[in-house]
């Protein structure tokens, strides 16, 4: 008899909220200026007005790294809930905002922002990709959509196309951009949190907020899903408008994180993944884990990002899809065997 | 728990093809209704017509004298439950996980109760834990079911329950069905075995090439004559010692 291996859930909240607080205050502690735990501890006690410590570590603290440690948070919880969203309503474990198409439209609108010269607005490109991704959410939907239906098969494919189509957009403004927007482009479309800046994450915070207070009214819908459209609807569910609702919160959830940091790979596949097999697919708990473990995990690629080869920074979904691909190849056969494969 | 469908000259037209044309079908309290034919009859989308899965080209659905389009969804979804001929899950859910889905129409006290008698009642409770995707088809079969039971509603449609059972765990299954009947239930089932329509259906429905070309009680409706014509194939109903009637294919 093989019963289904949980493990219980306060448990995983301990370990999550242990991992998150130690990754939280090493990332805040470590980097091209290091700040000692007691001194980390009261800067943090001061506030930003009062300076007690040294104005050296006080501005690093406040100025770079409190708002790329918030921003790192914001935007893995964005990913790794966006993941969850994306895996329920299509019923499939391969989605994510890149597999749809949402993480390329906004890298189109980023990478067309930079070429057109909007990078000399503040935000102009993480506006530009915003819309993007929001753009190609809605064109994504509206394409696969046949009779007032939505083919989870048709909908992925399509998705595969706007990714080509967005990939040749992109290899264009690469291949008539100059040397400095090259660079610009580059850094980008490989994701980085090194231009945190509170007003970046001043415009990214409101954003996912909505997203992931919203994603939480979709748990007990997303769970029923997995029974199939026809039969969730037999339960009382109104499948397309749930799934147009849930598409549109995903746009909003990846299209902000990407429009703050680039393309960070694997976090929205990774994450999803690993909750699953730690505590089953109800979303009701998949959800918030997803989005703890989605933050720690950015928190710790950023880290590795700032410290392997420093002070050179490595850009974050360089490392990310290093650590990332391989770690999900091995978790897909262990996922595989214990749980009977997927559908 | 008074309850009544009636679908009126059911009309269903998909690409061109007529699917099901003029058909009626009624079932209240306490009738097990049998919806039998050949493969292609259209048997399914008869079900899929009356669950308010798409719209009718023409003709009527009514649960308790009010049109399909007038219930709001979770309204229907406490109306009637629909068991579907195979499911498949997407991600490890349990047993009990899936069961408690049955509950999402009504959300209240009763649900873990609810929830328990319906794994019992179709005897997977030592099922309970394991995922859907290790079991058997049988059992499989039997957790689908528990799931419409714990939706707990005055009528089901089962789309072949009994397609990927054995004879024992059939028979279990249709006393499960006759009980709930019993209880004031209605149940409309598409069938494939018409030994098993002979015995438990209060009323069939014959489907052919789309069309209904008989109804009534089983006896009167499942001849020799008709079931020749409707399958391609002589058969023959003859009567056992004790005195019940068995339908048989005849040899050549």
């Amino acid at each position: 008899m093989t019963t289904a291996r949980r493990t219980n859930v306060s448990a995983v909240g301990i370990f999550l909220a242990v991992l998150f607080a130690m990754t939280a205050l090493l990332s805040l502690a470590t980097g091209a200026f290091r700040i000692p735990l007691g001194d980390l501890l009261r800067i943090i006690v001061d506030g930003p007005a009062r300076d007690t410590v040294d104005s050296i570590a006080h501005d690093v603290f406040w100025q770079v790294r409190l708002p790329r440690v918030v921003l790192a948070v914001v935007v893995g919880a964005s990913l790794a809930v966006a993941g969850v969203l994306m895996q329920g309503i299509f019923r499939n474990p391969l989605a994510e905002p890149a597999t749809v198409g949402v993480s390329a439209g906004a890298a189109v609108g980023a990478v067309l922002a930079i070429i057109v010269g909007l990078n000399q607005l503040p935000l102009g490109v993480q506006v530009a990709a915003f819309l993007g991704g929001t753009l190609s959410t809605a064109l994504v939907y509206v394409l696969s959509r046949t009779d007032g239906k939505t083919e989870v098969v048709t909908l992925i494919l399509t998705g595969i196309a706007i990714n080509a189509f967005a990939g040749a957009v992109i290899g264009f403004a690469v291949f008539v951009a100059d040397d400095d927007e090259i660079r610009s482009v580059t850094f980008w479309s490989l994701g980085t949190l090194g231009l945190a800046t509170w007003k970046a994450v001043g415009v990214v915070i409101p954003l996912a907020i909505v997203g992931l207070v919203a994603s939480v009214g979709f748990s007990r819908v997303l769970d029923t899903l997995a029974l199939g459209d026809r039969s969730a609807s037999h339960l009382g569910i109104k499948v397309e408008r749930v799934r147009l609702q849930a598409i549109a919160v995903v746009g909003l959830l990846a299209s902000s994180a990407v429009a703050a940091t680039g393309m960070i790979a694997f976090v929205g596949l990774l994450v999803p993944h690993i909750m699953r097999l730690v505590l089953g697919p109800r979303h009701r708990h998949l959800l918030w884990t997803s989005a703890v473990l989605g933050a720690s995990v950015t928190l710790l690629a950023d880290l590795a990002a700032r410290t392997l080869l420093s002070p050179a920074e490595l850009p974050l979904g360089v490392v990310t899809a290093l650590i990332g691909a391989p770690f999900f190849l091995l978790l897909l056969r262990s996922t595989r065997r214990s749980q009977g494969g997927w559908a | 728990m008074s309850t009544s469908l009636s679908a009126r000259n059911v009309r269903v037209v998909r690409n061109g093809a007529v699917l099901l044309d003029d058909v009626s079908i009624e079932a209240r309290a306490g009738e097990l209704v049998a919806v039998l034919g050949p493969n292609g009859a259209g048997k399914s989308t008869l079900l899929g017509a009356i669950a308010g899965d798409f719209p009718l080209s023409s003709g009527a659905v009514e649960i308790n004298g009010r049109s399909l389009a007038d219930y709001a969804p979770r309204e229907l979804a406490r109306s009637r439950a629909v068991l579907p001929q195979q499911i498949t899950i997407s991600f490890p859910f349990t047993v009990r996980e899936i069961v408690a889905m049955g509950r999402g129409p009504w959300l209240d006290d009763n649900d873990d109760e609810r929830i328990a008698a319906a794994l019992q009642r179709m005897d997977v409770v030592t099922l309970a834990n394991r995922t859907y995707q290790t079991l058997s088809v049988g059992e499989q079969a039997r957790v689908s079911m528990a799931r419409v039971l714990a939706q707990d509603t005055p009528l089901l449609l089962l789309d072949e329950p009994t397609a990927v059972l054995d004879i024992g765990q059939q028979e279990r299954f249709l006393a499960i069905a006759r009980s709930l009947v019993d209880e004031g239930r209605a149940v409309v089932a598409v069938l494939h075995d018409l030994n098993v329509a002979m015995r438990y259906a209060t009323n069939v429905v014959v489907l052919h090439e789309g069309r209904c070309v008989a109804s009534g009680t089983p006896q009167t409706v499942l001849t020799p004559a008709l079931l020749s014509n409707v399958y391609h194939q002589k058969i023959q109903v003859t009567t056992t010692a004790d005195g019940r009637a068995v339908i048989l294919p005849e040899h050549h």
